[in-house]
Parts: C-alpha cells; sequence; structure tokens
C-alpha cells in the first residue's frame, strides 16, 4: 500500500484528465468555423451596387459617396465641442446625445457619430478632423439618381429591417436591400456579393490583425448593371403629363411585354430619399393620405374597368358564339332586364347598334344583351359564370401577372362560385350580377392589368407576361417573359373588336383625340366610384379611364390611363393615351393645344372636395 | 527504453526525452499563447516565448553541471540548500517585490527570481536527508513532528508571502512521510477530514453531522459486542462536529471573498441560473474562456498558432496558469492528451526509479519529486478543465517563468543524477 498509494492516485488522475479531455473535447465539443468563431470578426467590404439604365442606355441610378462620421468613444480627447459642432454643423445638445450613444453601444468600438456628411463639407473637415482624437469619417456608397423620375419604378434602398435579415442570412445588421420597384427585384444582381475579411479580434473586441494572414478572406464581387424597359423620355412625359393630377400610366410594348413607362401620379424624386433628410422626406411622403405619393397607382391601385372591360365581354360573347357582327339592337338608352324592369341607364345616343357602333359609343344596352347571352348559353347561371370568367382571366386579370414588379395586386374576377356563396339562398342570374357587363360591379383591375389586356388584344389573342428588366449584364432574363400567353379567345374574333376599337377613335366616344397619322384604336371608361365621409356612402367624381393600342396593324404601344376623378374616359385619360402615344410613336408632339390643355389641367380641388367637409357636386 | 546504461552516461534516458519532450512541446505553446499575432522570430526578448528561450538554455547548462556534480553532493549539503531557501525565503519579506498580489519575486537587474520554485527542491532534499538519517525514526511521534517542521516554514513562509498555490505543493510532501513509515491512520484521517470539510461545504455541517451520526448510532445498534466503545463513537462525532461547524465557519469568516466564490463555484453551490450566468462573467470567467478553448479544439486542435481563442487573448493568463488551454485548443484531444500521458509516464516512472532505489535518500527524494510534480499536475490541469478550484500554481515545463522551469528541472535532474548513481556502490 505504501508503495502504490501515489502511483494509483497518480494513475487516476490522468484517467480522470483524459475522460475530462474526451468529454470537453469530443463529446461536447465546440469545434467553431469561421462563421461562428467569436474571436474572429468578419468585416465586410461592400461591392459597388449596379447601375440602373433605360431602354435606350440612358443612365438613371449610379452611385455616390457619402461620409459617415465615426467616433470611438475611449480615444476621444476634451475638444473644442463649440468648433467642433461648428464643423459639423450641428448644435451641442446633439453632439451629446450622439456621443453619449457611442459610449453607450461601446466605448472602444466604432460607432456611428452623424450620417451623411456632404461632400463640401467632408473636403473642410477631412483635414480638420485631425484634430479631434477618436473621430474618423468613414466612406460609403448610396445612390445617385441622374434623373428626377419614376421614383415608383426605380424604387429606394434603405437599412435592412428585423424580417430581412431573418430571412436572408446574407444580409447583416446596418446593411443596405433594395425595399421598392426595381430596386427591390432585382436587388440580387444590383448588390453583388460583399467581400469578407477575417479578423483576428481580443478579448476587448479590438482588432489585432488578420486571420491566417488573410487566406479565406474573399474579394467583393460588383453588383451587375442592369437595363429596365422603360423609356425614360416617355415616362418623363407621363408623369408631366400626369401633373397635378392621381392616377397612373402603364405602356406595354405588345411585340415583348416590355414596361415602356410605368406612371404613377403624383411622384416624387427619388433623390429625395437618399442622405441625411432622407427619413423626414419620407415621412412626409409616407403621411400624405391624400395623394399617397409611396403607392404605385399603376400597379396596385385597383379600381373597376368601366368600359374598356366591354371589350372583353364582347370578345367572350363572340367565342361563345352567343352574337355575331351581324346582330342589330336597338337602343332607347336604358337597358330594362328583371322581373322588376330594372333600367340600365345608356349614353351611346341610342338608336340601332351593333358589335362595332356598340364599342365605339359604349352601348350599355349591347353589352348587357351579350352578357346576359354569354351566362344564359348555360343551363346554370353558375357554369356560365364560370365560362365567362375563365375566359376573362386568360387576358390576364383578375390574378397576379408573374411579373418582376415589387408590388402588384390581383384584382378580381369573379365566377360561379362567388356568387353562390354571395347568394346562397337565392337562384341568382346574369341579370342579378348584370352591372358585370359594362366593367363594373365585382370586377376590379389595376392598370397595368388594363393595358396588358389592351396588349392581348392588340396582338389578336395573346401577351408576353410584362416586364420590366431588359437586359442584365452577362445574365439572360428570365425565359417566363419570352413565352407567349394565349388566351382562350379564337384569334378570328379580334378583328371585330378592333375595328370597333378603331372606330372610337374615328366616329365614338374619342373621335376628339385623333392623332393625325397614326391609327389608333382605344376604348372609353367611366368608372362611378364612392367614398366614405362619416360612415356614408358618397359618391364622387367618376374615373377617367382610356385603354388604347397603335398602330392598329403591328401595334407598337398598349395603353392604359387611369386618372382617378376625372370624369368621363375621354376628358383626361383619353387625352393623355393619345398623347403618350403620339409621343412614343413619333418621337414628338405635334397636339400642342391638347398637351397645354392637359398640362394646365388640375384636379387637386377634386381630390380635395371629400376632405372639405362641406357638400359638394361631381361630375362637373 | 532498454538502454545500456553503462554506455550512455547510466542516466535514464526515458526521464530525460520525457523531459526534452515536456519542454519542447511547452515552449512552443508559450509561442503559441504569448505572441498574439505579431510573431516573427523566436528570438524576440521582449516576449515571454524570447524569454522563456534563455530559461531553457540556462536550464541545460544547468542540467550539465547537476550532472557534473557528485551525487554525494546533494545528500551531504542538503541541509545547507535548505537553509539557503529559507534565508531567500525570508527575504522576500524585505527585499521582495509583489506581482499579481503574491511577494514572491527578487527583482535583480530586471530579471525576475522567484525563490519558492527553488524552495521546492530544498525541501524535498532536506526531508529526504533527516527521514534518512541513521537517528531518524519517521515511527516517532516526535521525529513525526521534526519532518514536519521541515515542511512546514518554508510552507508557511510561502503562505505569508500570499501564494496559496505555492504552498499546497509542500504539502504534497506527506506522500514522502508516508511512504517511509508514518501510520497509515494519518492518511486516512486526514482523506477522511478532507471529505467531511468538502460535503459540509456542499450540504451544510448540520446534514453533515446528522448523516454521520445516524451511521454511528446504526454502527452502534447493529455491533452489539462493541457497546464498550461507545466513548470513542461519541468522541468521532464531537471531533467531526468541532470539524464540521469549524470548516463552515473558516469558510464564512477566514476566507477572503474569491477563495469562497472558487470553491462555492467549484462545488457548484450557486443553482440560480441567472446568477451562474453572471459568475460567468466574472469569477468564473478564467474558467469559462478556458473551457471554451478547451472545446473549440475538438480531436485535432486548430493546429500551432491559428488557435483563435489563444491569439485573442481570450483566456487570461494563459501563457502562464492556463497554459494547458492552448495545448488544448490547437493540438486538440490528441496533443491534450498525449501531454497528460507524458505526465503520468514522467511521474510513474519516477516512483518507479525511486522505489528501486536501495538508499533511503535517494528513495525518499525520488517520492518528494514525483508528489511535487504529481501536485503541479493534478491542480492546474484539473483547475483548467474546471475539476479542481481555482488556485494559481503553473504547470511544470508548460507554464511561462523562468523560476518555475529552472526549479523543475533542478528538481529533475538531481533525481536523474542520484538515480545514475544508483548501480554505484555506496
Amino acid at each position: 500500500m505504501r508503495k502504490y498509494l501515489l502511483l494509483i492516485l497518480v494513475v487516476l488522475t490522468g484517467i480522470c484528465f483524459l475522460s475530462r479531455l474526451f468529454y470537453l473535447q469530443i463529446l461536447d465539443s465546440e469545434t467553431n468555423n469561421l462563421d461562428n468563431d467569436n474571436a474572429i470578426r468578419k468585416v465586410y467590404q461592400y461591392p459597388k451596387r449596379g447601375y440602373i439604365y433605360d431602354r435606350n442606355n440612358k443612365l438613371l441610378v449610379a452611385n455616390q459617396p457619402t461620409y459617415d462620421i465615426m467616433v470611438v468613444p475611449r480615444e476621444v480627447e476634451p475638444l473644442d465641442t463649440l468648433l467642433f459642432c461648428n464643423l459639423l454643423k450641428i448644435d451641442k445638445a446633439t453632439f451629446l446625445k450622439s456621443l453619449n450613444r457611442a459610449k453607450v453601444y461601446s466605448p472602444r468600438l466604432p460607432s456611428l457619430f452623424l450620417s451623411h456628411v456632404s461632400k463640401e463639407d467632408y473636403a473642410v473637415l477631412s483635414e480638420k478632423l485631425r484634430k479631434f482624437k477618436g473621430f474618423f469619417i468613414r466612406k460609403r456608397s448610396v445612390r445617385d439618381y441622374q434623373t428626377e423620375i419614376g421614383a415608383n419604378v426605380l424604387g429606394y434602398i434603405a437599412e435592412v429591417n428585423p424580417d430581412n435579415l431573418s430571412k436572408d442570412q446574407y444580409y447583416k445588421f446596418g446593411d443596405l436591400i433594395g425595399k421598392l420597384g426595381v430596386e427591390k427585384s432585382y436587388e440580387k444582381q444590383l448588390r453583388g456579393v460583399k467581400g469578407i475579411k477575417y479578423i483576428q479580434k481580443d478579448i476587448y473586441n479590438r482588432d489585432i490583425g488578420p486571420y491566417k494572414a488573410g487566406q479565406f478572406d474573399t474579394l467583393p464581387i460588383p453588383g451587375k448593371d442592369i437595363q429596365i424597359t422603360i423609356d425614360a423620355e416617355l415616362q418623363a412625359y407621363g408623369e408631366q403629363l400626369m401633373q397635378n393630377k392621381m392616377g397612373g400610366i402603364v405602356a406595354i410594348d405588345p411585340t415583348t411585354g416590355e414596361l415602356l413607362s410605368l406612371v404613377s401620379a403624383p411622384s416624387y424624386n427619388p433623390a429625395l430619399l437618399v442622405g441625411r433628410e432622407r427619413s423626414k422626406n419620407y415621412t412626409a411622403l409616407y403621411q400624405d393620405s391624400i395623394h399617397k405619393p409611396l403607392f404605385d397607382k399603376s400597379l396596385i391601385r385597383m379600381h373597376e374597368p368601366g368600359s374598356p372591360f366591354k371589350t372583353l365581354v364582347a370578345l367572350t360573347a363572340l367565342e361563345e358564339n352567343v352574337i355575331s357582327t351581324k346582330d342589330v339592337i336597338f337602343c332607347n338608352e336604358k337597358y330594362i332586364y328583371g322581373k322588376r324592369n330594372r333600367v340600365m341607364k345608356c349614353h351611346c345616343g341610342g338608336g340601332y347598334r351593333n358589335l362595332y357602333s356598340a364599342i365605339a359609343n359604349s352601348c350599355n344596352s349591347y353589352f348587357a344583351m351579350a352578357f346576359r347571352n354569354t351566362i344564359d348559353k348555360y343551363d346554370n347561371a353558375s357554369n356560365g359564370m364560370d365560362i365567362w370568367s375563365n375566359h376573362i382571366q386568360s387576358f390576364g386579370l383578375g390574378n397576379f401577372l408573374g411579373n418582376d414588379l415589387s408590388v402588384g395586386k390581383k384584382g378580381s374576377i369573379p365566377n360561379g362560385a362567388y356568387y353562390d356563396s354571395w347568394y346562397p339562398d337565392f337562384k341568382w342570374g346574369p341579370t342579378t350580377i348584370l352591372s358585370n357587363a359594362i366593367g363594373q360591379g365585382e370586377i376590379l383591375v389595376t392598370p397595368i392589368q388594363l393595358a396588358n389586356m389592351t396588349a392581348a388584344i392588340a396582338n389578336r389573342g395573346f401577351y408576353y407576361t410584362p416586364h420590366i428588366i431588359k437586359a442584365i449584364d452577362g445574365e439572360s432574363i428570365d425565359e417566363k417573359f419570352k413565352q407567349k400567353k394565349q388566351t382562350t379567345i379564337n384569334p378570328i374574333y379580334f378583328d371585330p373588336v378592333i375595328e370597333g376599337m378603331h372606330q372610337v377613335y374615328t366616329k365614338g366616344t374619342a373621335s376628339f383625340l385623333k392623332v393625325p397619322g397614326i391609327e389608333i384604336c382605344g376604348k372609353t371608361g367611366t368608372a362611378e366610384n364612392f367614398t366614405k365621409i362619416n360612415g356614408v356612402k358618397t359618391p364622387l367624381t367618376d374615373h377617367s379611364i382610356f385603354v388604347a393600342f397603335a398602330p392598329k396593324d403591328n401595334p407598337k404601344i398598349a395603353i392604359s390611363v387611369l386618372v382617378e376623378n376625372g370624369y368621363y374616359g375621354a376628358r383626361w385619360a383619353g387625352r393623355i393615351a393619345s398623347l403618350m402615344i403620339e409621343k412614343y410613336l413619333k418621337g414628338e408632339v405635334t397636339l400642342t393645344a391638347m398637351e397645354q390643355l392637359v398640362l394646365n389641367k388640375s384636379l387637386e380641388d377634386e381630390y380635395l372636395k371629400p376632405y372639405s367637409g362641406k357638400p359638394f357636386k361631381i361630375n362637373q | 527504453m532498454n538502454l545500456n546504461r553503462t554506455h550512455s552516461f547510466q542516466l535514464d534516458w526515458l526521464l530525460v526525452m520525457v523531459y526534452l519532450a515536456l519542454v519542447i512541446f511547452g515552449f512552443f505553446n508559450i509561442v503559441s499563447a504569448s505572441s498574439g499575432t505579431e510573431f516573427t522570430t523566436y528570438f524576440d526578448l521582449s516576449r515571454p516565448y524570447g524569454k522563456q528561450l534563455i530559461f531553457i538554455g540556462v536550464s541545460l547548462a544547468c542540467i550539465i553541471f547537476i550532472l557534473a556534480i557528485d551525487a554525494k553532493f546533494y545528500e551531504r549539503f542538503a541541509s545547507l540548500i535548505y537553509l539557503f531557501s529559507l534565508i531567500a525565503l525570508f527575504g522576500l519579506f524585505i527585499f521582495g517585490k509583489k506581482v499579481n498580489g503574491a511577494l514572491s519575486w527578487y527583482d535583480v537587474g530586471g530579471i525576475t527570481l522567484q525563490p519558492s520554485e527553488f524552495a521546492k527542491c530544498a525541501t524535498a532534499l532536506a526531508l529526504a536527508k533527516y527521514i534518512s538519517d541513521l537517528q531518524t525514526n519517521i515511527k516517532s511521534v516526535r521525529d513525526q513532528l521534526r519532518s514536519s517542521i521541515i515542511i512546514l516554514v518554508p510552507a508557511v513562509l510561502i503562505l505569508l508571502q500570499n501564494d496559496a498555490g505555492s504552498t499546497l505543493v509542500f504539502l504534497a510532501l506527506i506522500f514522502v512521510l508516508f511512504r517511509e513509515g508514518i501510520p497509515q491512520n494519518y492518511i486516512f484521517i486526514g482523506f477522511f477530514g478532507i471529505i467531511v470539510a468538502i460535503a459540509t461545504l456542499k450540504f451544510s455541517s448540520i446534514w453533515v453531522c446528522s448523516a454521520v451520526g445516524v451511521m454511528l448510532l446504526i454502527y452502534q445498534l447493529f455491533l452489539k459486542e462493541k457497546k464498550k466503545k461507545f466513548g470513542v463513537t461519541l468522541l468521532t462525532l464531537a471531533l467531526i462536529t468541532g470539524l464540521s461547524y469549524s470548516v463552515e465557519w473558516s469558510f464564512d469568516h477566514v476566507l477572503q471573498k474569491h477563495h469562497q466564490d472558487r470553491i462555492g463555484l467549484w462545488l457548484r453551490l450557486e443553482n440560480d441560473p441567472a446568477k451562474v450566468q453572471a459568475m460567468k462573467r466574472n469569477i468564473s470567467y478564467n474558467l469559462n474562456e478556458s473551457e471554451k478553448a478547451i472545446r473549440a479544439g475538438g480531436f485535432l486542435g486548430k493546429g500551432f498558432n491559428e488557435g483563435t481563442r489563444t491569439k485573442g487573448n481570450f483566456v487570461p493568463e494563459q501563457h502562464t496558469d492556463y497554459i494547458f488551454s492552448t495545448v488544448a485548443e490547437e493540438w486538440g484531444f490528441l496533443g491534450s492528451s498525449m501531454v497528460v500521458v507524458l505526465f503520468i509516464v514522467l511521474i510513474s516512472r519516477i516512483i518507479v526509479l525511486a522505489e528501486q532505489h536501495r538508499s533511503q535518500f535517494c528513495r525518499a527524494y525520488g517520492y518528494g519529486v514525483a508528489a511535487i510534480l504529481f501536485v503541479h499536475f493534478l491542480i492546474n490541469i484539473g483547475m483548467v478543465m474546471g475539476l479542481v478550484p481555482t488556485v494559481g500554481i503553473p504547470l511544470p515545463f508548460f507554464s511561462y517563468g523562468g523560476s518555475g522551469l529552472l526549479g523543475f528541472t533542478i528538481l529533475i535532474f538531481i533525481f536523474i543524477k542520484l538515480d545514475a548513481n544508483r548501480l554505484n556502490v555506496w
């Protein structure tokens, strides 16, 4: 025993240690790799964000440097606060607040003291800042807009929010991300890939040098430049025409589905959302509850389409063989239907109407008939409605288009089941839902859907998914944008409808909107709309709506215009459509009188009416 | 290691090899733990590893010197060496320099020396000499007391200099006394006392005393024929109660706050998760970081000079007391278990060789060397892995420190020299 006690203790201790080591290093090991080792700091190097060009290679968005003043609180020495504040153009309270915030964050680590110092201030500062220990300048890159238009199209970038962070591991706190427009939809291409430097840090979080001589470091990969389908000149013109009005213009090249312009009015200068004033400007835009400038009206303003929808009602009825071009009805400026002789008014002027003149003069009676016949073709209204709904939806209505825009709305195209659930105890029929025939009732569309529908008519039966990307540096665009989407309507039925739309311009509701030398086909629309004032449903001035495409043969542009509360379709929307078409096809505008009329028109008083608190008249 | 001793200076080459392996491996770990990321050359004298390199050189010179001296010198002059070391320890009270609260260093022209490192060797020699003296009978209480005094004088001096870790090392020499014949009961009573003390701290003295009382009662009830020893049983209970309560009282009133914390941490006395979390940031900070570094090593380790926690100085005192966490992080389970095995081999070999000696002096000294190394090994590695309460004590050959390295080298090589002379007729 005396001989062995120490020996035994030594061996036992050894076994004990080996087991503990086995437990710590193998069973319960926390072998860390580069990503979760908290002894290594990852320093990101941000790549250049891709530039954005328009379809004619005009530079729209570039980058510019911005300068942040950083501070390491521990290194700050007593300083001439007054001089310092004057240099930075801040007051003492701000100075103390920022410094204190930095101290709270960490005395040893750099934190942001003042962001977005201008280039001019930077020049002065970079020289004098040396005197103030603990402060230094950090350069960052922000967007530099070469244009004042297309804020809704281009979108903006801003710091990531917790939601972005949780969805994508790529982003780290403080990173910038595209929040709207193409900045959002092409974020991955534009942003590039951050470079990573691995820095060995010490217990106080201070950098003590590159980790393993930087062998794992990666270089940033610059973002790709993109070209969008927008014609900047047309877009600018559209925004100009829409000044002092609310609404949207969507112009599509029907041969490709490329979006030529996407106007949302009122808009704002995209440069407002860059720099030190950003949050102030953003708040102001966000809080404008009347005009909602951040709300892209061309994409998400759902409204009843009104009369342009009649073209689809006609096509559906033709496809279902319930009307023909030879059918003639007599319209006595009203359509009487149902057991209780309900009346749908018609403003076409009355008289004999065939398909062509019905479209040209927007005869409600004719399309009420066509719609009824379509539904009545089937012994069950619900089935009939399903068939009808299916045809309409093949034009891209009632659902997302599947485009590459950051926002969108489905709109609404009701089907049989919709009304079955609406009228569970009531045998409903076409007359119950007759307002759908004239694009009202339960139909809801967005301007881009209307433009796409017009493109499908212009193409005589198919469309390409509208999209905004034209080219990405070294990358092909999504194949789905090159695939034709067929409607369910036989191409032979389009010509009569197109002829009708042509007559809208030659002798119908838009005859005063002719553009010399261009054969335009169009359709006016006037949609009732309501608001609630103190809980009372109150009618507002009708929306002015217009769809058109041109030229009649080999169309190059399909357009939809919505002017909120602009009264009848041809009044403002039609004028704007004609001007846009001329601008695009001719490159210049000859209808200068019409142009002046539109430019000078402000609908501001219309928009303020519901907020005036006084009774008001509509449709003046 | 079956080398023919007559042709190899009669040294035990296994010990020499293990020693060299530990010193060399230790040096590279000091390099890693103390170089940060700016490592340039091994000869950077402004850095601990550069200084350590010098001390390795000094140690090698010292080895030659030790081996050159006649083996009998150590026995003959043991008392004198012991006396010198005591004087050196006394001198600290007058000329000493305080580092980290411990008055343990002499500052001689920029080089600091720690006499306690040498006192270990001196005490082992003196104790061996006293025990092996023909007039000494270790079975007699008087001689037991005298040998205890040899151990206790330097131990108390060092304790007064606020270096509790080194004091513990001297207590290790009890193993020498045990080997040489003090009654086994001493060890058992001591062992039992330690268990009672630990149990008291963990469960409070009321519980310990009640538990012991119940056990003794059962003992009395079931072993009726031993009734006559009722008095002894009562005395035992009284002693245990006394010990238990005095331990509890000492813990609360004698120990300093940080000692209480360390023991509390070791015995997991704190159960509130929030407080345990808070402890990780202060009192158990070292241990927590050290365990993290050990865990981070995994099986193969991160490689020499590539431990991120080592490089980032996450473990305080890593190049001295916590050097083992560097080994574990950079060399993984493979490297760290190798170090443990090398230490076991080193100590066991010393014990085995000591047992082979016919000379009582050599055997006693060998046991002293083994016991000193064992306590360092046990406490240091145990502490770094959280098995033993935190006590500041270096890991031989690994921890940075010139005096330590030199002290351990002298300690071991005197034994190797004595061992080499074993075959000579005494």
